[in-house]
């Protein structure tokens, strides 16, 4: 009686055991198969071409170009916003507001907007710059990315501040440094490892991001430099050559997902090999 | 304001100092932009969407009409695909992602660990757009080919839930969003569910395995009833995801304007439907039907991951954005 018990017992485990074990290969299988679909179809059209010619019409050769320019022009302005906005925020939330009831609002709204549908972001942009401006520009891009770089930021900027020991703070402080100068040669300083990851996580986050850019920096098929008119980005060129029935414009848009799967996932490589550095002091 | 620590003699009082008080308005400054950027969210949204509510009513949310050329506008079908999409995804993503906390804190060796969660939280750094372009051309045609037809064979006689499952094979509709979406959510659930399951306090789950309790036993009776709320938690914040996620969505949701039971037909959801329509929406009255419902989207994630947060309250860092 008391071993067939036992046996039940085991049997539940096995067998849990085995489901979770069937769980973990199916994520690792989706992964494979995504990024090796990814891969093998990228690969049949990256060249030379990739990077020097245009977005062409269908059915004609072409590359990325303008695509590739105006993603990093966008990302880069979307940086140059979002980036010390964000450590000046993670700054106020980890020192002067660290138990102030404004930093725990701040905070929990943060988290929100971490994880709010960035479509909605995107719609809040148009409605602020594309629709007063009566047109959609690289600007109005590169701000619907600033807005999703912020709490990305914010977050990892907080929490490495909050990691530096309060006796650093106090050695400052009695040397009489004002506490401008605290958080600038000291905090910073200390927590610069962990902001970077911040900074290098919201990158892999807004490289990719396509809904927001839809209907703020829409596309453009043609050069041009200036964040003034509608800006051709990688997201959205993938987003209309693979939904179209083009045979060329399908291997163009596989082309510029393997880069850009190749730079998330190389920066998320950085991330996790800076976070070790980090950890091992 | 500043609450800690003393200030140091030398420091001169606030408000002589210029400079000291523009750094105090800086960083202040930004955290109060982070609270109105929330309201400025919502404030636009529901400017845009007044129209619409304005005109249909309460109509706008029941009504399945979609008449551009008419204009006249009911939410009903992509919001139905919103709720059902994301409730397939959370069938696939909750006991898988769990599944795979559980793999990954109790039962893989060690040495195991570490790179397998890596690999498995690489799948939330892919962007939504990859997904949705191997959703369109790799998984629908594998679907269409290879499992609808099963589907509509073996599950579609059946009675009641067999309506679910009677459709044209075609590999794009409801059901290829809600796997898709699965896929995505999965890795965001594993791994908060991963932190979660590691506040357990060892001295709980030793005792319970020096009892002679097994691995799922430790897992059923003391770390899931310890961990309950934050578990909960983290299954709304993957449902937070998969309401708003767009692209992966509207790559294979089909964008028909259809209400029907069957999954295997094309659908829409609110964020599809403004994805595929918003750029080249014709007059007012169709830009402000399309926007009125991202206020919902928007009142409903709002609730949902405010939720979530206060159930994960015992957390202070989900690993949600942490490699």
């Amino acid at each position: 009686m008391r071993s067939r018990v036992l046996l039940g017992r085991r049997l539940a485990n096995a067998v849990a055991i085995a489901l979770a074990g069937a769980a973990t290969l199916s994520g690792l299988f989706f992964l494979g198969w995504i990024l090796w679909t990814t891969m093998s179809r990228g690969m049949a059209a990256i060249g030379p071409a990739l990077f020097t010619r245009m977005t062409p019409p269908p059915g004609q050769e072409g590359g990325l170009l303008n695509a590739f320019y105006g993603s990093a022009a966008m990302v880069m302005l979307a940086l140059a916003i979002g980036v010390p906005l964000g450590i000046a925020t993670a700054t106020y939330l980890a020192e002067q507001g660290r138990h102030s009831r404004l930093a725990a609002v701040v905070r929990f709204v943060n988290d929100i907007l971490l994880s709010a549908p960035s479509i909605l972001i995107g719609l809040f942009v148009h409605e602020l710059v594309v629709r007063p401006m009566g047109r959609f520009s690289g600007f109005a891009g590169a701000l619907a990315l600033a807005i999703i770089l912020l709490p990305v930021v914010i977050r990892t900027s907080d929490e490495a501040l909050r990691l530096v020991p309060d006796s650093m703070r106090e050695a400052a402080f009695a040397l009489g440094l004002p506490r401008r100068l605290v958080t600038l040669r000291v905090l910073w300083r200390s927590a610069l490892n962990g902001m970077v990851t911040g900074v290098l996580l919201g990158l892999a986050r807004i490289a990719g991001e396509t809904a927001p850019l839809l209907f703020t920096a829409l596309n453009n098929q043609f050069w041009s430099t200036g964040l003034g008119g509608p800006l051709a980005n990688v997201p959205v060129v993938i987003f209309q050559y693979a939904m179209s029935p083009y045979a060329s414009w399908h291997a163009l848009a596989w082309a510029g997902a393997l880069v850009l799967t190749l730079f998330v996932l190389a920066l998320n490589l950085l991330v996790r090999l800076l976070v070790r550095k980090g950890a091992g002091k | 304001m500043a609450m800690r620590p003393p200030p140091a003699p030398r420091v001169p009082p606030p408000g002589v100092d210029v400079a000291e008080r523009l750094y105090e308005l800086l960083t202040a400054g930004g955290a109060w932009l982070v609270l109105l950027l929330l309201l400025g969210i919502g404030a636009a949204l529901a400017s845009g969407g007044w129209l619409a509510f304005q005109t249909f009513g309460w109509n706008f949310v029941i009504s399945r009409e979609w008449d551009v050329t008419g204009g006249r506008f009911g939410a009903l079908v992509p919001i139905y695909g919103t709720l059902v999409s994301s409730l397939l995804a959370m069938v696939i993503a909750v006991p898988v992602g769990l599944g795979i906390a559980f793999f990954l804190t109790d039962v893989a060796p060690r040495w195991m660990r570490g790179p397998l969660a890596a690999a498995v939280e690489l799948l939330a750094a892919i962007p939504s757009i990859i997904y949705g372009m191997w959703g369109l051309l790799v998984l629908a045609p594998f679907l269409a080919n290879h499992v609808e037809p099963w589907l509509n064979a073996h599950l579609g006689p059946w009675p009641v839930i067999g309506a679910l499952f009677r459709g044209p094979p075609i590999g794009i509709g409801l059901l290829t969003a809600g796997i898709v979406l699965g896929i995505m959510v999965t890795p965001f659930i594993s791994a908060v569910a991963r932190e979660v399951f590691a506040t357990v306090p060892p001295a709980l789950r030793e005792s319970a395995f020096a009892l002679g309790a097994t691995r799922w036993e430790v897992l059923r009776r003391v770390t899931l009833p310890h961990t309950r709320s934050a578990v909960i938690g983290a299954m709304f914040l993957g449902l937070g995801r998969a309401l708003g996620e767009t692209m992966a969505v509207t790559f294979v949701i089909g964008n028909a304007h259809d209400l029907a039971a069957s999954l295997l037909r094309p659908g829409n959801s609110i964020a599809a439907i403004i994805a595929n329509e918003f750029a080249e929406a014709d007059g007012a009255l169709h830009q402000s039907a399309l926007v009125a419902p991202a206020l919902l989207l928007f009142a409903i994630t709002f609730i949902i991951l405010a939720l979530a947060r206060l159930l994960l309250h015992r957390l202070n860092r989900p690993a949600e954005r942490k490699p």
